[in-house]
């Protein structure tokens, strides 16, 4: 059950110029409602600001007095702006938990998948599945590459990919995990998340190679809760399903990516 | 000092406090549920119906503006008949006001739906004559007098609960709209729907809403529709539930002195699952600051120049 709770900023470092990462003290929200990585929180951010923004939980810790949540954010408007001019000790109201996280079980071998800002929400998975799952990390160039030490750190193996080849690997994710499923596709699933354009690309590839696929979908979003129906996402059924409530994550195969 | 009296009446329905959740913005009540009893409300309207299921318009759906959103759901609804088997049950269960929101693709269809949320015991049914929304009938029927007042004769025929109709703001004189439905033999007039409206990414030159215009709602709308309550209720002789952009208790003083019996309260929701309850306690603090007995002596208050 989602509850709304003041929460205190005790943590927030720039990454890049516009990528911030805001630790949260968010009471007992882990142990009771059991909030983990890869399910939002939905942040109001101001007066101005009419509606709250999703923000990704990165990892949390079930930590004493408080526990905390790591979100981490890219500025894109004026909510994010004015979430990103918070200082330690400030207080953010928050709902949550929202949203499902990625289904997984222990033992599993995972392959992690992102693209840009859709990096952070996977890292909570780096972590559950210390030096057993593999990470596929996309950015536009050099300069917008986030958490790279903490993945290496904490992943088998990291390839990292450039969309202008300026770090890593010249081009898109999908191309490097094909060339991961040629040696080797005894994964139990891919994890992905980032812009839709790479989702759908990753999911082909993993159909293509019998690879289950769950993937987090972003969609402008109002209430956050299932109330407004605003973030609707079309299934390859025809019917539609709702980022807040039935996701963000997704099972591939679900999704019509032909929209 | 005295406790002010919350208690109003809506065409002959008695709601324990003014209060009311507006149509689409709350679901059938259980995402909000989870965060407090609905019981605390006076009423909820439901996300409208159809007589068949209705997925609703592609996304984006959403669209920030100044102080307010941009919605094209398009009535994404299960249909009547689930509504009346799963979701009414358990609205039931909590003491509150259930008024089933409703729009047909013809006069028929409203009167068929009629039927059977009167037979499923629903407490009112709201007309919806104005999604702007959809292509079939909806705008239209809300935008021209003599449909309305067909749509309206074909639901008094078929409904035995009262009959209240939703008013669209986008015509050039809204109380010729509300004096035909009047006319027709409504109960009650809810007021306003969302004002159609559009944001256009300046980089893509895309409109942000894939159905490229929306329906604006939130506080920027709440002088509209004040001015708009105001004109229907000097115009019209019917109880009035009014709403647009009601965030806090002075917006729903400020509907009711106009001339509405009741309050929604709808986008604020979003923002904060705890607004209607707010407006509640903050309306109820008016009125005991104006020494009123009750809350339903603000209604038609105002003091025009």
């Amino acid at each position: 059950m989602p509850i709304e709770q003041l929460c205190t900023v005790v943590g927030m470092t720039p990454l890049n110029d516009s990528t911030y990462w805001m630790t949260l003290e968010v009471g007992r929200m882990v142990e009771e409602q059991g909030l983990r990585a890869g399910q939002f929180l939905h942040v109001a951010c101001g007066e101005g600001n009419l509606l709250r923004r999703p923000i990704s939980v990165a990892y949390v810790l079930a930590d004493e007095p408080e526990n905390t949540a790591a979100l981490i954010f890219e500025v894109k408007g004026e909510g994010t702006r004015w979430l990103a001019q918070r200082k330690e000790g400030d207080k953010v109201d928050v709902l949550g938990p929202l949203g499902n996280g990625f289904a997984v079980e222990g033992g599993g071998r995972y392959l992690l998948v992102g693209g840009g800002i859709g990096v952070p929400p996977l890292l909570g998975y780096a972590e559950a599945f210390h030096k057993n799952a593999v990470a596929v990390l996309g950015f536009r160039s050099a300069d917008r590459v986030i958490l790279a030490d903490q993945f290496q750190d904490t992943c088998k193996a990291t390839y990292l990919c450039t969309d202008d080849g300026s770090l890593g690997r010249h081009g898109f994710v999908d191309a490097q995990v094909r060339d991961i499923f040629e040696q080797d596709k005894d994964f139990t699933a891919v994890l992905a998340c980032g812009p839709r354009p790479m989702l759908k690309n990753v999911a082909k590839a993993a159909a293509e190679y019998g690879v289950p696929c769950q993937v987090s979908m972003e969609e402008r979003m109002a209430c956050g809760v299932g109330a407004c129906l605003g973030c609707a996402i079309q299934m390859a059924d025809g019917t539609m399903k709702h980022v807040c409530k039935d996701g963000p994550v997704f099972d591939a195969r679900e999704v019509d990516w032909n929209v | 000092m005295s406790k002010v009296d919350l208690s109003v009446e809506l065409a002959g329905v008695r709601l324990k406090n003014p209060i009311v959740v507006a149509s689409g913005t709350f679901g059938f009540g259980r995402e909000y549920g989870q965060f407090y009893d609905l019981s605390e409300l006076g009423g909820i309207c439901a996300k409208g119906l159809t007589l068949h299921r209705r997925e609703g318009n592609p996304p984006p759906r959403i669209a920030e503006t100044p102080m307010g959103i941009l919605n094209s759901v398009g009535l994404q609804n299960p249909g009547v008949d689930d509504f009346i088997a799963r979701e009414l049950p358990e609205l039931r269960r909590h003491d509150l006001v259930v008024i089933a929101n409703i729009s047909g693709n013809t006069p028929e269809e409203y009167g068929i739906m009629c039927e059977k949320l009167s037979a499923a015991g629903v407490d009112l049914i709201e007309v919806n004559i104005s999604c702007p929304n959809v292509k079939a009938g909806g705008l239209a029927y809300g935008t021209k007098p003599e449909l309305a007042a067909e749509v309206t004769k074909v639901a008094k025929a078929h409904a035995a609960v009262p009959v209240m109709v939703k008013l669209s703001p986008n015509v050039t004189d809204i109380t010729e709209i509300a004096r035909a439905v009047a006319d027709a033999g409504a109960d009650a007039l809810s007021l306003i729907n969302t004002l159609r409206g559009m944001r256009i990414d300046v980089n893509t030159r895309r409109p942000i809403l894939k159905m490229n215009t929306g329906g604006l709602s939130g506080p920027a709308v709440l002088p509209v529709a004040v001015r708009m309550v105001w004109e229907v209720a000097c115009a019209v002789d019917l109880p009035i539930l009014g709403m647009g952009g009601v965030a806090k208790g002075e917006d729903a003083a400020q509907l009711m002195l106009a001339g509405a019996s009741a309050v929604a309260v709808g986008t604020a929701c979003f923002a904060d699952p705890y607004a209607p309850l707010k407006v509640r306690d903050e309306l109820a603090q008016i009125a005991r600051r104006q020494g009123l007995d009750k809350v339903s002596d603000l209604t038609g208050g105002v003091r025009p120049w």
